[in-house]
């Protein structure tokens, strides 16, 4: 390696320059697959301090980068190789990208001479991938990738968050060039930040304070900027009752009196009604997704909406509000605090709102009903909960489970639970809580999963195993594709088609097979067991729940309904 | 309503595909496109015209405004904006008079006439997409045998 001292300038291949600006920037682990066209890259592994995490999958290496990013919030990083590789990673990168996940994905290309020969393992990642990329480089020449790597990371974390692609061709991996890392960069047409209006905060908080039935609706946004102390202070200071979107689940604590948990589809009946009767929203980084709203036309006529987002482009997108504030949502929560502390204003609990929501709380609490078995789902969660430590991570597959965990697991800890809730991909649960555990080993990592969906990445075992990171999967085994049951049971008229998985595999022995800790629990003190024993292990534990196939997620808001013709239990 | 957006963007490759894929992605609908390199070779100028109620515009401008490779987007107000589209049409000719009664037309519209064959000739229109429809309307009789349009450029009057 020829080193120019006057110019810091270094003679290095592409290959080396991405791994060496990878290292400037924090990187410490990848998750990926080797293949044909990112071999240089992977060669540079036995000369860099970057720990490589061998997948069985490229879409598992990407879902493991995006809960490494989630938990971390710094770009979690994937690598696969050029065509199917490349379009096996496609589907975690529109996962990270609907849930404004940090990641990046590097591609091997072929080279820059065969791009459009319909050569051998070649795919347009580039096109493909364009709607579902916060942004995508291809460096065309060996020169160019340091400052893609620096653009790349800086993108995908700043701002809204997303995934950024850089695809780079073989020939650019090996080419040689003369590199500069620059510390210092522009990119023009980017603004990942504007500041507040704080006319518009001002705005807001009269119509806080002059709203007789305020709630707090605080989406996945609160989370991605870490305003969970912002939040609290805002709702204890003016005594407001906080519901979240799903993807806010746990920006605020769920045992705290103000909490009424998740509102939509498959809310909390106390969110859903309180939702539904009030006067005011302060919605904070939210999309306001059909899922969480159902449609909003049915009340929004006398609900005043306040709208925080650092998207401009979310404002209006799918609601009309009242007052909108663009800008980092914790920076506009802290704005709202000086001003509501300027005015000294406390709000007390005597009010009939808050006693109004206190009760609502309190009927749903007694009133809603749970499935009668020993093994219901709301029993099964919440016997997790009891014994798991607040700061552990929890993520989740895509179902019925998913569901019961935003209705019956609560987040005690802000900012401790993940799940891919905007594409809604089955299989992230596993893959994510292993680049979680990667990004936090110090705390225990659990993925709550349903059997259909666990099995669409269940060959992340082999990760977990043989990379030592000890995770614990919590199947709810229905032995079916649960949610799909639940709707042609419901939708349907019981015409069960394409849903039965018939007790196939073996939970218990398949993760033996793969070498990780197997346990069955068939009854709530086999639970208990189970959990402590999975909590003890320093290896990953499979703990495999038999459920009743025809339990139900309910309450239920059906798709194209408002949230007030929600189904309950009968 | 009808709508212009004119927008700065970076001249790279690919802007223009994903521009595009932007509209096609969030179910709206490019009317005309024209693009065109700027004084500066760094930048392009790329005029879109666009069908939408007002909150589908917002909208439209909103998520071309994220984008990392615009500039600059602009809703600009078509009266003051001067806006223009080329136009070429072939036209047949079937009678004697008709090469005649064509090219009075295209003088009233200020178009330019070309190719003048014994069975066709060419009219090149640079209009308003109004105007340049008005004079369709008119030339449909004589028979229009092809037609090509640029889409709209426009830019904004100073001061304006």
């Amino acid at each position: 390696m020829a080193i120019d001292l006057v110019n810091k300038m270094e003679t290095m291949t592409g290959a080396k320059a991405l791994m060496t600006a990878m290292e400037k920037e924090g990187v410490k682990e990848v998750f990926g697959l080797p293949g044909g066209a990112n071999l240089p890259m992977y060669d540079e592994f036995a000369r860099c301090n970057i720990r490589h995490i061998l997948t069985r999958h490229e879409q598992s290496a990407a879902h493991m980068a995006d809960g490494f990013g989630r938990v971390s919030r710094k770009p979690g990083v994937c690598f696969a190789t050029s065509g199917p590789g490349a379009t096996n990673i496609l589907t975690g990168i529109a996962t990270a990208q609907a849930d404004s996940a940090p990641m990046v994905a590097v591609t091997g290309q072929v080279p820059v001479a065969m791009i459009g020969k319909d050569a051998f393992q070649e795919s347009d990642i580039i096109g493909m991938s364009n709607p579902v990329v916060k942004y995508a480089f291809q460096p065309r020449d060996a020169s160019e990738v340091p400052a893609a790597v620096r653009k790349g990371f800086f993108i995908a974390q700043t701002g809204r968050p997303g995934p950024v692609l850089i695809d780079i061709p073989k020939d650019v991996q090996i080419g040689e060039a003369e590199m500069t890392f620059p510390d210092e960069f522009k990119i023009r047409g980017y603004h990942p930040w504007a500041d507040p209006d704080v006319v518009n905060v001002e705005k807001a908080v009269d119509m806080l304070l002059n709203s007789e039935k305020p709630v707090i609706l605080a989406g996945g946004g609160t989370i991605i900027s870490s305003a969970f102390a912002e939040l609290q202070v805002i709702a204890e200071m003016l005594m407001i009752p906080v519901v979240t979107t799903f993807k806010g689940k746990g920006s605020f604590p769920e045992n705290h009196p103000l909490s009424l948990g998740p509102i939509g589809m498959h809310g909390h009946a106390e969110a859903n009604k309180i939702m539904t009767e009030a006067d005011c929203v302060l919605a904070i980084g939210t999309r306001f997704s059909d899922r969480s709203v159902g449609t909003f036309e049915a009340f929004e006529k006398r609900l005043k909406i306040i709208h925080m987002d650092v998207d401009p482009a979310e404002i209006g997108k799918n609601q009309t509000t009242n007052v909108a504030v663009v800008g980092d949502v914790r920076v506009s929560l802290r704005i709202m605090i000086k001003m509501l502390a300027k005015k000294a204003i406390k709000q007390t609990e005597e009010n009939n709102w808050l006693k109004h929501v206190k009760e609502t709380k309190e009927y749903w609490k007694e009133n809603l009903k749970l499935h009668p078995g020993e093994m219901g789902a709301a029993k099964i969660l919440r016997k997790l909960r009891e014994l798991l430590p607040h700061q552990s991570i929890v993520t989740t597959e895509v179902g019925q489970h998913q569901m019961w965990a935003s209705l019956f697991f609560d987040v005690i800890q802000p900012g401790t639970f993940f799940s891919s809730t905007g594409l809604g991909t089955m299989g992230w649960g596993f893959p994510a809580a292993i680049g979680a555990k990667v990004a936090k080993p110090d705390v225990h990592v659990v993925d709550i999963a349903g059997d259909g969906s666990f099995s669409m990445t269940e060959n992340s075992l082999a990760t977990a195993v043989l990379e030592d990171i000890p995770v614990i999967v919590f199947i709810l085994n229905n032995s079916s594709l649960g949610m799909v049951a639940q709707w042609q049971r419901t939708f349907y008229k019981r015409r069960m088609i394409g849903v039965d998985q018939q007790h196939c595999p073996d939970y218990v022995k398949l993760a033996e097979s793969y070498g990780a800790q197997g346990i069955r629990a068939q009854s709530m003190d086999e639970l208990d067991r189970a959990i402590k024993t999975a909590l003890s292990s320093d290896v990953a534990t499979v703990i495999d729940i038999p459920i009743d196939p025809e339990e139900d997620v309910l309450p239920f808001v059906a798709p194209g309904t408002s949230l007030s013709e929600m189904v309950l239990p009968s | 309503m009808w709508a212009i957006l004119s927008l700065l963007v970076e001249n790279k490759p690919g802007i223009l595909f994903k521009i595009t894929h932007m509209f096609r992605s969030r179910n709206f609908n490019i009317d005309s496109i024209s693009v065109g390199v700027t004084e500066n070779p760094e930048f392009s100028r790329m005029t879109i015209t666009t069908f939408g109620d007002e909150k589908q515009i917002a909208q439209i401008v909103k998520q071309l405004d994220k984008m990392i490779d615009t500039l600059e987007v602009k809703e600009l107000d078509e009266h003051k904006t001067v806006y223009r589209e080329l136009s070429i049409f072939k036209i047949k000719l079937s009678n004697a008079n008709d090469s005649m009664e064509i090219n009075k037309l295209a003088n009233a519209y200020g178009g330019k006439i070309h190719d003048v064959k014994k069975n066709s000739m060419m009219v090149e229109l640079t209009a308003t997409p109004d105007q340049i429809e008005a004079f369709q309307e008119l030339a449909k009789p004589f028979g229009i045998l092809e037609v090509a349009r640029t889409g709209v450029a426009a830019l904004q009057r100073s001061g304006a």
